[in-house]
């Protein structure tokens, strides 16, 4: 009896196995494909049948961050001799780098959205975790009324729609001047992500002993003190974790940058769509944006897997 | 929910002598925050509120005239909002079954005994960690009729995704699935994983069949936290605009959040659009509640 549950049990193991593999390659070949799309040749993006073997090429990159035209005529073999090896990628791909008057090569509008997501998801993240983290020691350690009130009154704020919190906010951002600004989106994303902050921060705080800080208490240290040189160091973990959160969320943000920025302080989010044009884009430029776009959250998640469950649940289910 | 007994220190000792009181310290680290989340989120709904009530144009000069409950009334008899409405909530219905139909699925048989396991758990979360606008751009080239995968690999022609009305928003669902699934998964695992093993022990010594102990045994203990996924999902599914908006620009696909987007922003009927939010908005506190409601009850256990 018992042998024949165990071999009934491994095939049953051994198609589980085959399945999540499956599973697995269906559920990565999205994100596959538009990274290998971002090293191909432009001849080779949008080829039928798709070109899954191929030579990778750096190109993309070049022609991502450099403002380009289309050549009229072949450079000259000078030309082409006195170009540094990443012009020559462009010069291969039919086109030329743009230059100012003084022959300083041109930016495409790429690299400014990349500093522009850069400084605001920073940014927000630092004022976001700094104040959840003392509201959530605050929460945990303190009676407070209404608590309960108060947490689902912070937890709400997370939960509007942003498109209806953006109608009023443009209103008040236009008139004060800070649509197109970065302090417009850091304060957006900070208040976005503040409620999030504090009910992630409020279980890391749950869970450490109060006993350490009565001990330090005890001992003369003042609640300040405590704070800062004991719950701190133990919470440094939960602050990490918190801290990646709403940096990527921030990072990946949409609705707030299409509708509050349009250049000055535009993020890549809406940028990188809008560069998809009718027919001719290249989809290998767009691909190698979005590449370089995504590859830090790829690194962050591996980085958080521990953390994921709790994240994801608002602090709600902890394993 | 724990509640924290406040440490009170005796006031003649050194440290209550030296440092601020708990008090202070508690309004210090709490009321900027709540003066903060009030300022920018709550002060602008209000704001928002009064203009719900006007005629007011954002691209005009014109000051807002009061129009009372027009905005509101017109705005629920008005056919093509129910129709919004109509296409969010089978927009929900598709994503969030499909979500839980996946997800749960391959928490099935990720709660075997899988070789790289937790590596194969992580690779499998990547999708929900991506941008929603940079994955609807994506997508696009995979849905693509003539060079996209998709197509390629279903053996489908050049079947029009995107550009069709009755196909679209499945297609954006699709979309959503992929990218969510893997939220219920992670959700569904720590479920099964706090199943007790004598549970299942002691099915097996009672012959139980699978079908019996997947719906006696799994189901009702993984309940609670498939729920709680459920309701979250269905929450982000109302308000979704990115995926949607950045994938197709059919009519079959204008969520309520693309038409609240439109009508504010395209069309400027600001007055308008604030009275239609604040009809959202009461949809979505409505969510939320019985979410928190919810998470509430199953910390409890």
């Amino acid at each position: 009896m018992a042998a024949v549950t165990t071999s009934a049990e491994r095939s049953l193991n051994k198609l589980a196995i085959v399945g999540v593999l499956i599973v697995t390659i269906i559920f990565l070949a999205p994100i596959y494909w538009i990274a290998s799309t971002a090293f191909k040749p432009r001849n080779l993006a949008t080829t039928i049948p798709p070109t899954v073997v191929f030579q990778p090429e750096i190109s993309p990159f070049v022609k991502l961050f450099t403002k380009r035209s289309q050549l009229r005529t072949a450079p000259t073999p000078e030309q082409y001799a006195a170009a540094p090896w990443w012009e020559r990628l462009v010069f291969d791909g039919g086109e030329k780098v743009v230059r100012s008057g003084r022959g300083e090569v041109q930016w495409s509008g790429y690299p400014s959205r990349f500093m522009n997501s850069l400084i605001v998801a920073i940014t927000s993240t630092i004022l976001a975790v700094g104040m959840g983290t003392f509201t959530a020691y605050g929460f945990s350690r303190f009676k407070i009324k209404g608590e309960q009130d108060l947490l689902f009154f912070i937890l709400s704020t997370r939960m509007l729609p942003p498109v209806v919190v953006a109608i009023p906010m443009f209103l008040m951002y236009r008139a004060v001047g800070l649509n197109d600004t970065h302090w417009g989106l850091i304060i957006l994303y900070t208040a976005f992500n503040l409620s999030f902050s504090v009910w992630l921060m409020k279980g890391f705080m749950d869970e450490i002993p109060k006993e350490y800080e009565e001990a330090a208490l005890v001992d003369g240290y003042t609640r300040m003190e405590a704070f800062f040189k004991i719950v701190l160091p133990e919470a440094a973990t939960g602050i990490a974790a918190t801290a990646v959160f709403c940096f990527i969320t921030a990072w990946n943000e949409y609705a707030f940058a299409l509708i509050m920025t349009n250049r000055r302080a535009q993020t890549a989010p809406p940028f990188i769509p809008s560069q998809v044009g009718s027919g001719l884009s290249d989809w290998t430029v767009i691909a190698a944006g979005t590449f370089l776009f995504l590859l830090p959250v790829a690194i962050f998640t591996f980085l958080l897997r521990n953390h994921l469950l709790r994240g994801m649940s608002f602090g709600a289910i902890r394993k | 929910m724990a509640t924290a007994v406040m440490t009170t220190l005796d006031p003649k000792s050194r440290s209550a002598a030296r440092g601020m009181s708990d008090l202070t310290i508690r309004n210090l680290f709490i009321i900027p925050t709540i003066v903060f989340l009030i300022v920018f989120n709550i002060f602008p709904l209000l704001y928002s509120l009064g203009y719900s009530f006007t005629d007011f144009r954002a691209s005009s000069a014109a000051p807002a005239t009061f129009v009372g409950l027009q905005n509101y009334r017109e705005l629920l008899n008005d056919p093509f909002i129910w129709s919004n409405f109509a296409i969010t909530a089978k927009y929900v219905i598709v994503s969030v079954v499909g979500q839980v139909i996946v997800g749960f699925g391959v928490a099935l048989l990720l709660n075997r005994d899988i070789p790289l396991k937790g590596l194969l758990t992580t690779l499998l979360l990547l999708p929900m960690m991506l941008s929603m606008a940079v994955v609807g751009l994506f997508w696009k080239l995979l849905y693509d009729p003539s060079f996209g995968i998709i197509n390629y690999t279903l053996g489908l022609g050049s079947f029009e995704w995107l550009s069709n009305p009755d196909m679209a928003l499945y297609a954006v669902a699709i979309t959503d699935i992929w990218m969510w699934s893997p939220f219920v998964m992670l959700l569904s695992l720590a479920g099964l994983s706090a199943v007790p093993k004598h549970l299942y022990e002691a099915a097996a010594i009672d012959r139980a069949g699978s079908f019996y102990t997947f719906f006696r045994i799994t189901l009702p203990l993984v309940a609670p936290i498939l729920m709680i996924a459920i309701i979250f999902r269905t929450m982000e599914a109302f308000k979704t605009f990115d995926l949607a908006y950045i994938l197709t620009s059919q009519p079959t696909t204008e969520v309520i959040s693309i038409r609240l987007y439109k009508m504010a922003f395209q069309e400027w009927q600001t007055g308008r659009s604030c009275a239609l939010a604040y009809i959202v908005l009461i949809m979505i506190l409505a969510i939320t509640n019985i979410y928190v409601k919810y998470l509430n009850k199953v910390k409890e256990r």
